[in-house]
Formats: C-alpha cells, sequence, structure tokens
C-alpha cells in the first residue's frame, strides 16, 4: 500500500536532506524532531490543527472548474485549487498554524520567520497575533521595495519586520539571516520555515502540514468527478504548496504531477530561478539539495519578477522526485508569468498571486496537449493583491 | 604523528596554551596568503586556521562575513586558496587547518578535495555546517589521508553529546563559547567559564575555545581553562586595516610569561 515513506530518521530523500547546520542549532533541530513525531500521534494536536484550519482559515478552499481558462487553452478541463482563498491570501497559513502550535507545545514563544514575497511573514505574524507570540520576520531588502504593503501588514499584525541588506537583499539572504538570529536566541525561540527546505524535520514537517492542500483536493475531486485527475501543477520557490499538492497523490501512479518553476528572463540567461532545471545538487540552509551555484560552490543570485520563487534551492523532496522521475520540472519566464497574471484576471475574475501565475502558465501549455476528457487540477497557491502595484508599474514600463 | 597533535603535544609539555588566530583566504588578495601566515607564525600563532570564502557563511557576524565578500569579490576560489597553500608549506612550519563551509568542498568532490589538501600540506578541517549526523559524508575520506576533522561542541551541546563529539574528535575539539555567530563580544556570560571546565573534564583531547574573543580580559579570563584560544574576527579586523603593530602588539599579550605561548 504506502510504499513511499521518505524521508528515513535521518531526514534523507535518498541523497538529500540531512541535518547541515551549525552545532549550536543542533540540539533545538533535534528535540524539535522530537516534538514533531510525538505531535504527529497525539490526536488531539492534529485536531487543534483542523479546528484553526476550519473556524480561522476558511478551510476547506473550493476546487474549482475553471471553465474560461479550460476553453481558452482548448485541451484538457482545468480545475483550481482555491489556496488563495484561505485567509491572508495564500497557502502559506497552513503551515505556520501547525508550526506556531507545535511550537506552543514545545514552550517557545517566540518565533522567528524569514519571508520572499511576504506571504509568509504575513501568514506567521498573522498567527502570532492569533496566539499571542512574539514574531520577527526578516525580509530582504530588495523585496521590502517590492512589497511594501506586506511589511506594513506584518507590522500591523504586531511583527517585528528587519530588513537584510546582505547578499542579494531577497529570500536566500533573509534564511541567511533569520539562522544567524536562530543560532543567537535558540534557546526560546522557534524557527518557523516558510518552505519544504532547511535542515530535517522542516521539509518532511511542512509537506506534511500543507498536505492537508492535496488531501482536499484528492476528496473534491472524487466527489465531482468520480475518478483522479491526468495531472496536477504547482509552482515551486522553496516548494511548500507543490509538496502539500503532490504529497497525497505520491502512490497514484496514474496521476502526472509537476512542479513549475520561475525562468526569469530564461533559463539560459543568467538571471533565473530555474534550480532543478539548471542547478546541481549541493548544501545550503541545512539540507543538501538542488541550487544554482558557480563551479566553486558559490551560490548564485535567484531572479524571478515573483518574489517568492526568488531562490537559488528547491526542497529536498523535490529534488528527489526529480532524479527518481516521479515528478517532472518545466520553468515559465517572467513574461509568461505576467501574461497568465493577466489572463486567469481576465477570464476567470480572479487575480492570482505571480507565483502562482506560473503554474496557471504551464497548465494552459499543458492543457491544449491533452484531451477534452482530461483533467488537470493547478493549485492556485495565492492571491495576487500583494502583487498589484509591482505589476502595473512593469506594465505601464512596457508600454512607455 | 600529526603536526597539530605534536604542537599540542609540545605546548602541553611546557605548561602552555594556544593561540590560534585565523585569517580570510584571499582577504587582501591570494597572493598575500603566504605573507600574513608567516606573519602570524613570527608573532607566536600555534597554528593558523584559513578560511575559505563562501556566498551564505551562516555561522559567521559581520566582519568575517565582509572578509569573505572582500575575498570572493577579488577572485579567490578553494582551488586557489589550496594551490597558494601548497607554495606557503615550503616556507610556514606551524599546523594550517582550513575552516570551510560544506558545500564548497562538496562542489569540489569530496575525495579530490581530500587527496588535494594533504597534498598541499593542510593539516585539519573544520566545517562548521557539517554536524555529527552527517559527517559520514566525509570523515573516512580525511581520515584516510590524515586530515584531522576537528569538531566543534558548543554551549548548547548536551553533556552525553560533549562525551560522543570530543571521542570521535582529532587534534582539538573547537569549543563555542557563545551563544551566536562568530564576531567580537566585550564580555561573556558566566557560564562559559562552567561550560569550558565541563568540557575539559570531559574531552579526551585539547579543548580550545572560540567565537568571540577580540581582547586581553576575555583570554585571561578563559585560558585558565583550556588547552587554548582562537581570535577570528579580531585579526581578520586588523589585517584589514593593516594595522601589524596592533596584530604584533595584539598578540604580544600572549608570551610565554603570561603562560599563554
Amino acid at each position: 500500500m504506502n510504499s513511499y515513506t521518505l524521508p528515513n530518521e535521518k531526514g534523507q530523500f535518498g541523497i538529500y536532506g540531512g541535518r547541515f547546520v551549525p552545532e549550536t542549532l543542533m540540539k533545538a533541530v533535534l528535540e524539535l524532531d522530537e516534538a514533531y513525531k510525538a505531535a504527529k500521534k497525539d490526536p488531539s494536536f492534529q485536531a487543534e490543527i483542523d479546528g484553526y484550519l476550519t473556524e480561522y482559515v476558511g478551510r476547506e478552499t473550493p476546487l474549482y472548474h475553471a471553465k474560461n481558462l479550460t476553453k481558452y487553452a482548448g485541451g484538457a478541463q482545468i480545475y483550481l485549487k482555491r489556496e488563495d482563498l484561505n485567509h491572508t491570501g495564500a497557502h502559506k497559513i497552513n503551515n505556520a498554524i501547525g508550526q506556531a502550535l507545535l511550537a506552543i507545545r514545545m514552550g517557545k514563544r517566540k518565533i522567528v520567520a524569514e519571508t520572499g514575497a511576504g506571504q509568509h511573514g504575513v501568514a506567521t505574524a498573522t498567527v502570532c497575533a492569533l496566539l499571542n507570540l512574539e514574531c520577527i520576520v526578516f525580509m530582504g531588502e530588495e523585496d521590502i521595495k517590492r512589497q511594501a504593503l506586506n511589511v506594513f501588514r506584518m507590522e500591523l499584525l504586531g511583527a517585528k519586520v528587519v530588513s537584510v541588506t546582505s547578499g542579494s537583499a531577497t529570500l536566500k539572504d533573509a534564511v541567511n539571516e533569520a539562522l544567524r538570529y536562530w543560532v543567537e536566541h535558540v534557546e526560546d525561540t522557534h524557527y518557523l520555515l516558510g518552505s519544504v527546505m532547511g535542515p530535517h524535520p522542516f521539509p518532511v514537517m511542512v509537506r506534511d502540514f500543507q498536505s492537508v492542500i492535496g488531501k482536499e483536493t484528492k476528496k473534491q475531486f472524487l466527489a465531482k468527478e468520480g475518478r483522479l485527475p491526468e495531472a496536477v501543477v504547482a509552482c515551486i520557490g522553496g516548494g511548500s504548496n507543490a509538496a502539500g499538492m503532490f504529497h497525497p497523490f505520491i502512490e497514484d501512479k496514474a496521476v502526472s504531477l509537476y512542479g513549475v518553476e520561475a525562468a526569469g528572463q530564461g533559463i539560459d540567461t543568467d538571471f533565473h530561478a530555474a534550480s532543478l532545471t539548471k542547478g546541481k545538487p549541493g548544501v545550503l540552509h541545512g539540507a543538501l539539495m538542488y541550487l544554482l551555484q558557480d563551479d566553486d560552490g558559490q551560490i548564485i543570485e535567484a531572479h524571478s519578477v515573483s518574489a517568492g520563487l526568488d531562490y537559488p534551492g528547491v526542497g529536498p523532496e523535490h529534488s528527489y522526485l526529480k532524479d527518481s522521475g516521479r515528478a517532472q520540472y518545466h520553468s515559465i519566464t517572467d513574461k509568461e508569468a505576467l501574461e497568465a497574471f493577466q489572463l486567469l484576471s481576465k477570464l476567470e475574475g480572479i487575480i492570482p498571486a505571480l507565483e502562482s501565475a506560473h503554474a496557471i502558465s504551464f497548465a494552459v501549455k499543458l492543457a491544449a496537449e491533452m484531451k477534452e476528457t482530461e483533467y488537470i487540477v493547478v493549485c492556485l497557491s495565492g492571491r495576487g493583491d500583494k502583487d498589484v502595484t509591482a505589476v502595473k508599474e512593469r506594465l505601464e514600463r512596457e508600454r512607455s | 604523528m600529526n603536526r597539530i597533535e605534536k604542537s599540542f603535544k609540545m605546548l602541553k609539555d611546557h605548561d602552555r596554551k594556544a593561540f590560534i588566530p585565523y585569517i580570510m583566504g584571499g582577504d587582501g588578495g591570494l597572493n598575500n596568503l603566504t605573507e600574513r601566515l608567516l606573519t602570524l607564525e613570527k608573532f607566536g600563532a600555534t597554528l593558523i586556521e584559513v578560511g575559505v570564502p563562501f556566498s551564505d557563511p551562516v555561522a559567521d557576524g559581520p566582519t568575517i562575513q565582509q572578509a569573505g565578500i572582500r575575498a570572493l569579490q577579488n577572485g579567490t576560489t578553494l582551488r586557489g586558496i589550496i594551490a597558494e597553500l601548497t607554495k606557503a608549506r615550503e616556507v610556514v612550519s606551524i599546523p594550517i587547518v582550513l575552516m570551510t563551509y560544506l558545500n564548497p568542498v562538496y562542489s569540489y568532490g569530496i575525495s579530490t578535495f581530500a587527496q588535494d589538501i594533504a597534498k598541499a600540506g593542510v593539516d585539519g578541517c573544520i566545517i562548521p555546517d557539517l554536524p555529527m549526523e552527517e559527517e559520514d559524508l566525509l570523515a573516512t575520506e580525511l581520515e584516510d589521508v590524515g586530515i584531522e576533522l576537528i569538531r566543534l561542541v558548543t554551549l548548547t551541546s548536551p553533556k552525553e553529546r560533549i562525551k560522543e563529539i570530543s571521542n570521535r574528535g582529532k587534534g582539538f575539539l573547537y569549543t563555542v563559547t557563545v551563544k551566536g555567530i562568530t564576531g567580537t563580544r566585550n564580555e561573556f556570560d558566566q557560564e562559559v567559564v562552567e561550560f569550558l571546565k565541563k568540557v575539559k573534564e570531559i574531552s579526551p583531547i585539547p579543548v580550545v575555545a572560540g567565537f568571540g574573543i577580540s581582547n586581553e580580559k576575555q583570554i585571561n579570563e578563559l585560558s585558565p581553562h583550556c588547552d587554548g584560544i582562537i581570535v577570528g574576527s579580531k585579526i581578520v579586523d586588523l589585517f584589514n586595516k593593516n594595522d601589524l603593530t596592533g596584530l604584533e602588539s595584539f598578540m604580544s599579550v600572549l608570551k610565554p610569561e603570561k603562560n599563554i605561548i
């Protein structure tokens, strides 16, 4: 039955994953592993999470048959899993609730987090406000500029936002600073990591908390169509919404899994974030995974119009799924994502996050190659309100 | 016997402590590396830690981060450092330990890395993002060519863990004296001395204190409870200011009569 049991005890998915962190963090990482294992076995923990997901987040989210988009694509039927309708506007809160409740179980009432687009930062700040936890969020200076509204949201929610100026001043550097902060405050602080990356148990824990996406999708799709879809599609930065969408389908070999990376200005330029397509295995932020790096093992800055995909690595499980062939990974350029952003807005009245627009763009191409009797489910991971200003400026610039 | 073991044995025979400066390889230009090593040897270093610059040094504070950025900007690579150390070995006689994050090593190829640094006359290797749980990745490769993998213990390591790490340990046990990253601190928590005493009691190999050490007062406070001290950011800063007089005077507080070296 369940032949897929990864990761192993050491947190490895094949060669990927592990716990490559400074010794100062090992005690906390091992304690977190124990605490998560215990919580997972405790039905009252899952019940507590479910309670918040239903009453506070607004789950379950709809599975919506996007008929206009389907017609436009001219092939397979496209369904959208509406994670954009979650409280705070993205899938990130599924994980934030789970980890915050776990931190409280561990007696930790201080939270540190990193954020790229600001969606994870907002989700974390929200949950911290709700549960009365202290919250500090590290965010790259470049992202602060791109996502000013989310910075204000986090502050409104009572979080302290710290601007990170080192390196490329984006998500990777925010993770570096959050890790440094955690090293200094490890005894009373939980690092609420926002994606399926970092040292074990983060990749498996975040995947599990996000798996509600795939579980609901499967149940809803079965109820609507009486069978499973041919394909599921999700965008990939670190890879959390994709991991949550894919995991419940892993054993269903007839369902193809497609991850969509950010090709930025093109994967043959120096400006993209396609770690799986163009990177090679290496170690960063606690895990062995596919990484954008030069010949000397220095990490290369990632580039994407979408702040949430602007990361040079990708979760260890996706690295494994790529090598094993169970999932396929493609990439979509900034230009294509911007087109999809406008397309979904016009056709369906849904403004997607730029991250999710990558998945939409790929799904339209994929659908065109499939039959009308076949089905694709796209994880619409977040809503696009946060991106409207940046897209407006960019489109105006391009027109002038 | 490895050069590191010999050095610690000699210190022990003379009832002295080790002084270990850290420099960032390639900071100030790779062609200055040998000269800097010779300067530190002349000023009384027991052993020198040579850092390999990395784009994402999560265990380092601002001083060493900046040194790494300078080194990368002038084109420093792990390959370049190994080549320069090969030349340096002809004139430098004290032990040299490479401090590098894992990814440059992983990218270089683990067994090639081990063989190349052994050929270059490097004596040991410190990898701050490689905890005990992951060291199988390269411990054997290093051991096979006689490179000592220097392990770290920290204020957050439980007693049983310190025992296990120090039992596996080679060369010396790098004992991190702050809860945090590298960089100068003005003073230590009282618990640091107690921690050093505890580690000293447990460890079968020499115990060396490092992270946050930058002045004579701290050195006097810590050195009675360990076998040596490591100074990083302060040394990096003095070299960056090209303040050799300051460096000599800083290192001269650590003379034999002061029972350090």
